[in-house]
């Protein structure tokens, strides 16, 4: 084994005791069964690991079968009567409580995408070009706090904040102005779970941003200001060309997970609000699945759910590749 | 010492006052003026509602009488730790804040396990099954299994309204493997082949060398599992069902979300109990705390660990 060290890529497998044939035969050629049990002390570390994963990510893949089944928790998957496509009759039945769901999803999809997405690169933007390296890493910290704070919080604070009994309607009381009811108004729900969107996690998109920015290379700037470029024409032609790559790769995984409309931040504040202005899919997947019992239609949603995000990422990869760009893999 | 940092240290930062690049035209005061304010109201509206928080949980019943039963700014004269007090003297806050620390320490330490030895077999390129495993991951990464068979598997493995329902689901993150990976990757090569002549097995030179080298994408990781667990709500939701067994989120969704009065059955004590925004309010800082605690030391490996995952991933 000796020789290989040389030809060996970085990151490949060493072990204590190299298998005597491999010195003769290759390491091409060395068995399956023999790279287990040299490795075996390896595969066991990762072991667990692997486990977890495929029991949690892959085996409830099966449990999908229910879509098609009459599924009854007392009975059981191994019982349950097999009934067909009729678990997804909500498909062309057009299930009123269904269609609204969809609709409230696809309208969060496209408000979060158009307006919550690019807050990010704005305030990228907007903190690389301030002046004063130690005020801009302040910032940074104090932006990206939100992030790690769950949704329970996050709610709590806004309702503190906007609710009825909130900063800010105590604040109008006092010096009496009229209320500005915001929470558990059906009509301003979706704005609220916008701003909510953007408070906790446009701090923390920067990160990205800022790492891109970080390594344009600045002789572009010094050669387009020589050349007369001011700051906008800068930003226009170097920064944001720069960064396109990363912008539509983002937005590839945003689409994968376009159906996914914030699942705990909708279910906490649906209470109030009332379900024809809150429910999304996933909420209508809990809603009538875990806490209704029609597990089979509620089953059914949720892998139409899945096929379609699913689609939606090849589908923007493709599209991703036509114009040239890298996607999230290649083919 | 992050890469953000290197990089901007590199190439001058010509953003500090006096040390512009020539070429550089010099800053619009005005404009500069508009970005610093636009700046501070984004910080000022992360960190009001926590200082409000905070000082609405500090203050006495007059204080906050005397603001008609909202939110305060200022404490007032006498800071009140009476909120807390109670909400620790046992009950349902005090049950619920053990729950929540004994499965984000036991969590955490489990998942970095098991990631980091996953992570580990995988960075071996040619170790035995690399390729399919490393497959698997980057599927799981695309897609989750949903919510109702997730949650029939929990209960066919008889883990329902039990703890573990809240650790093993969540206790690998494929993401975080690949970062992992990648980061194992970077180390260099010489070190496991002489570890290896010297007669190191794979367990030696991954404690005594890889863990060793890694610490900050382990910090950062485990960061990011820790708040996960700490956060944990929607498996909560979902999986536990008995109120003796909450942690803190469905503690904070019952009682300051939904404002559940809070009485002295919930709380060891019946005598003198502070006022009810005081207590919700406490309990959404002890929420907030631990997470505040941990974060300055984490921060500074950001950087560094999300653009691994950018680049590799």
């Amino acid at each position: 084994m000796g020789q290989s060290s040389l030809t060996r890529p970085a990151g490949e497998a060493i072990t204590a005791v190299p298998p005597p044939e491999s010195a003769i035969i290759g390491r091409r050629r060395v068995g399956r069964l023999q790279r287990l049990s040299r490795d075996k002390l390896l595969v066991g570390i990762g072991l667990p690991g692997a486990i977890a994963l495929v029991l949690f990510q892959y085996v409830p893949l099966l449990g999908n079968v229910i879509a098609f089944q009459d599924y009854q928790p007392y009975l059981g998957i191994t019982e349950a009567p097999f009934i067909g496509l009729q678990n997804f009759s909500f498909l062309w039945t057009g299930e009123a409580s269904f269609v609204n769901a969809l609709v409230n999803t696809l309208i969060l999809t496209i408000i979060q995408t158009v307006l919550v997405f690019p807050v990010p690169l704005f305030l990228a933007l907007l903190l690389n070009s301030l002046a004063g390296e130690r005020l801009k890493r302040l910032l940074q910290s104090i932006l990206y706090m939100p992030h790690f704070l769950s949704w329970v919080i996050v709610v709590a604070l806004f309702q503190q904040m906007l609710g009825n009994a909130g900063m800010l309607n105590t604040f109008l009381v006092q010096h009496g102005l009229p209320q500005f009811h915001i929470i558990g108004v059906p009509d301003l729900f979706k704005a609220l779970i916008t701003t909510q969107a953007i408070w906790k996690d446009a701090g923390w998109g920067t990160i990205i941003f800022l790492a891109a920015i970080s390594q344009i290379d600045q002789e572009q700037y010094e050669a387009a200001a020589v050349d007369g470029a001011g700051a906008w024409r800068r930003l226009w032609h170097i920064t944001l060309p720069s960064l396109k790559g990363l912008f539509i790769l983002l937005l590839i995984l945003r689409l994968g997970n376009s159906l996914n409309v914030g699942f705990e931040q909708i279910i906490l504040q649906q209470g109030p609000v009332g379900l024809e202005a809150s429910e999304v899919l996933d909420t209508w997947v809990f809603n009538n699945g875990i806490i209704g019992g029609n597990w089979g239609m509620s089953a059914a949603v949720g892998l139409v759910k899945m096929v379609v995000g699913i689609g939606l990422v090849v589908g923007a990869n493709k599209l991703a590749h036509v114009f040239g760009e890298r996607g999230v893999y290649e083919k | 010492m992050t890469t953000l940092d290197q990089a901007t240290a590199k190439t001058g930062a010509g953003s500090r006052a006096g040390k512009r690049p020539v070429w550089m035209e010099r800053p619009n005061p005005l404009v500069q003026f508009l970005k610093f304010i636009a700046l501070l109201v984004s910080a000022a509206l992360v960190i009001l509602p926590f200082w409000s928080v905070l000082a609405t949980s500090l203050a006495d019943k007059q204080t906050l009488d005397a603001a008609a039963g909202g939110m305060v700014m200022w404490p007032g004269r006498g800071l009140s730790l009476s909120a807390y007090q109670a909400i620790l003297s046992g009950g349902v806050v005090t049950r619920a804040l053990v729950i929540s620390i004994g499965i984000t320490v036991i969590g955490t330490l489990l998942s970095l396990a098991a990631t980091a030895g996953l992570a580990y077999w995988l960075s071996r390129s040619r170790s035995f099954a690399a390729r399919p495993v490393l497959m698997l991951v980057l599927g799981a990464v695309l897609f989750s299994p949903g919510l109702i068979p997730s949650y029939l598997l929990v209960k066919q493995l008889n883990l329902l309204d039990n703890w573990w329902s809240l650790i093993l689901p969540v206790l690998v993150n494929a993401f975080n493997v690949i970062v992992m990976r990648a980061f194992f990757q970077e180390l260099p090569a010489e070190l496991f082949e002489s570890a290896a002549i010297d007669g190191a097995s794979s367990l030696t030179i991954l404690t005594r060398i890889v863990l060793p080298l890694s610490k900050a994408v382990l910090a950062v990781i485990g960061l990011f599992y820790a708040v996960g667990y700490w956060n944990a709500f929607f498996n909560a939701l979902i999986y536990i069902q008995t109120a003796d067994k909450w942690p803190m989120a469905l503690v904070l969704r019952t009682y300051v979300v939904n404002q559940t009065t809070i009485g002295g059955e919930q709380i060891g004590s019946t005598e003198g109990l502070p006022p009810q925004l005081s207590m919700e309010m406490a309990i959404l800082v002890i929420a907030i705390l631990p997470i505040l605690i941990v974060y300055p030391f984490i921060q500074k490996h950001f950087a560094k660990g999300v653009m691994i995952g950018a680049v590799k991933g």
